[in-house]
């Protein structure tokens, strides 16, 4: 077992320490020695600021709206699946197996010029002749709320379903109306599932490139993307180090403050 | 009316449920329907009903070798992280160890790590030892990743096991090693079951970590991501359609078994 735990917290330990470290170029592309420049990362997180902060945004309201789609559907397994409970949960997850990059690509068709969705909005006048739906920020956030909503669904349903109903009609015969009784008894009951939901559909949409890359423009472009290219076309390890770095430390004191402000210790 | 508005109000959670579920359900079934398009280079437009991509899913140029890489990967990446990870489980579950508490953070830090940072890192380590990237480095970091979902999901299968069922199976003289093969592992067994497919549909379908460890290696998320600029052939979509009908079969016959074994 002690060989296992060595095994496993080599790599980590290691992930950890190469992405602290941030050479400097000094000869060819693709050529780092280690200098200790601490000022890449204020260097790239000044360039990149417009990118941080609309991966930030984009984020929170993907994983809002994900989670405004995703409670009515929890409910709905938990309160009134009945006998087709497990099945609705099979459903949930069942869009996983497709591959998402699958997925995303056919929202982009369906919602793409050759689609059928925007002839028909344009013809009833609801968007004009210019609009597109895709290659917007619409399109990316879009994509993401539909990507995650299945990390935000089952966590949301593991507390709601465990929500004893007698504790609602205890909250109904005490003369709450429905709007009460799910702000002061549900709502708070499912509370760690909310905190999970939105985690796990937070922290992967903060890191996310690919709808963007694929649902969106260079206008609406995520540092994933910056990261991506950095590694790839640009050669550019350092930066793109001190992006990924900065990145997970941004969201960790996001996810801290959060967890701490939403009261739930459950989760570590 | 008031009688069929009544209905509605009575009914509104379960139409927002079908609602939903269609929401859900809409490039699932477009990228089915498109299976069949008589397509030819871009699937973009329909052009007519065909079965020749399904009669023919390897009708691509490197869709299949793409797929087998995904395949070889996902299975060794499975394999791995289900032993590992299930090891781990029993390890945190079971015994009180100095650094558990460590170990736990440690578990959870991956999953709290959005996937890019984790993919570069890999690849900065890889660069560091001055491996290249490709087909092994791409299995590594993938049981990196799925360790973790595999120690959750059988550490709370562990959680819920009553303990008085191993120690009645000692006090019927089973020595440690029989209470374990015996008494434990089967009860253990289908959330390992289910650990093991979490890992593999995880692996199967990982793109961003891949694109960073695989070098020049195509995997089938690749293979789409960069044939989506030219148009996906229809095979992907007959790739795509299959593994979804293939993992419901998969957990459709899982519960049925399941459910048997309860009755007997």
């Amino acid at each position: 077992m002690g060989f296992l735990f060595t095994f496993f917290l080599l790599p980590l330990f290691n992930l950890a320490q190469t992405s602290t470290q941030t050479p400097v170029g000094g000869g060819d592309t693709g050529q780092y020695e280690q200098t200790f420049r601490f000022q890449n990362y204020i260097d790239a997180f000044v360039e990149n600021r417009e990118q941080f902060g609309r991966s930030f945004l984009y984020a929170i309201i993907a994983t809002v709206l994900a989670l405004a789609i995703a409670y009515p559907l929890a409910y709905a397994i938990a309160f009134k699946g009945g006998k087709l409970k497990n099945f609705m949960l099979v459903l949930v997850v069942a869009p996983f197996f497709t591959s998402f990059l699958l997925r995303t690509i056919a929202w982009k068709q369906i919602l793409g010029e050759e689609g059928f969705v925007v002839p028909t909005l344009r013809t009833f006048g609801i968007i004009s002749e210019s609009t597109t739906l895709t290659s917007s920020a619409f399109a990316v956030v879009a994509g993401m709320t539909y990507n995650f909503l299945p990390f935000m669904t089952l966590p949301l349903y593991a507390s709601i379903d465990r929500i004893d109903p007698r504790t609602l009609e205890a909250s109904g015969d005490l003369y709450a109306n429905g709007f009460t009784t799910f702000r002061k008894v549900t709502l708070p009951l499912s509370m760690p599932g909310v905190v999970a939901g939105t985690l796990l559909t937070f922290i992967p949409a903060a890191g996310d490139y690919v709808n963007a890359a694929i649902l969106g423009s260079p206008q609406t472009k995520m540092l994933g993307n910056v990261i991506e290219s950095r590694y790839f076309k640009i050669v550019d390890y350092p930066t793109a180090a001190a992006l990924s770095f900065t990145l997970m430390a941004a969201i960790l004191i996001l996810v801290t403050v959060y967890v701490r402000k939403a009261g739930t210790e459950e989760l570590v | 009316m008031k009688k069929l508005s009544r209905w509605f109000g009575r009914n509104l959670i379960r139409i927002y449920a079908v609602v939903a579920f269609t929401y859900l359900f809409i490039p699932v079934a477009y990228t089915f329907a498109f299976s069949f398009n008589d397509s030819g280079k871009s699937n973009l437009v329909w052009k007519g009903f065909t079965f020749d991509n399904w009669k023919n899913p390897c009708g691509a140029p490197e869709i299949c070798s793409a797929l087998g890489n995904s395949i070889k990967i996902g299975f060794l990446a499975t394999v791995f992280s289900t032993i590992l990870g299930t090891m781990i489980a029993f390890a945190l579950g079971r015994h009180k160890f100095k650094g558990r508490s460590t170990t736990n953070l440690l578990i959870f830090l991956p999953m709290a790590t959005p996937e890019i940072v984790l993919g570069a890192s890999l690849l900065s380590l890889f660069l560091v030892f001055k491996i290249n990237p490709g087909f092994w480095p791409t299995v590594i970091a993938h049981v990196l990743f799925c360790v973790s979902f595999v120690v959750v999901t059988v550490k709370a299968r562990i959680a819920s096991l009553d303990p008085r069922l191993e120690q009645a199976a000692m006090d019927l003289y089973a020595n440690e090693r029989e209470t374990f093969r015996r008494v434990t592992l089967p009860l253990v067994a289908p959330g390992i079951a289910a650990a093991a497919l979490l890992a593999f549909s995880l692996s199967f379908d990982d793109f961003i970590i891949t694109n960073f460890n695989s070098g020049t290696m195509t995997t089938f998320p690749k293979f789409v991501y960069t044939s989506a600029a030219r148009g996906i052939p229809a095979q992907a979509n007959v790739i795509g359609s299959s593994m979804f009908f293939l993992a419901l079969a998969i957990v459709v016959i899982g519960q049925f078994v399941g459910r048997k074994r309860k009755v007997s």
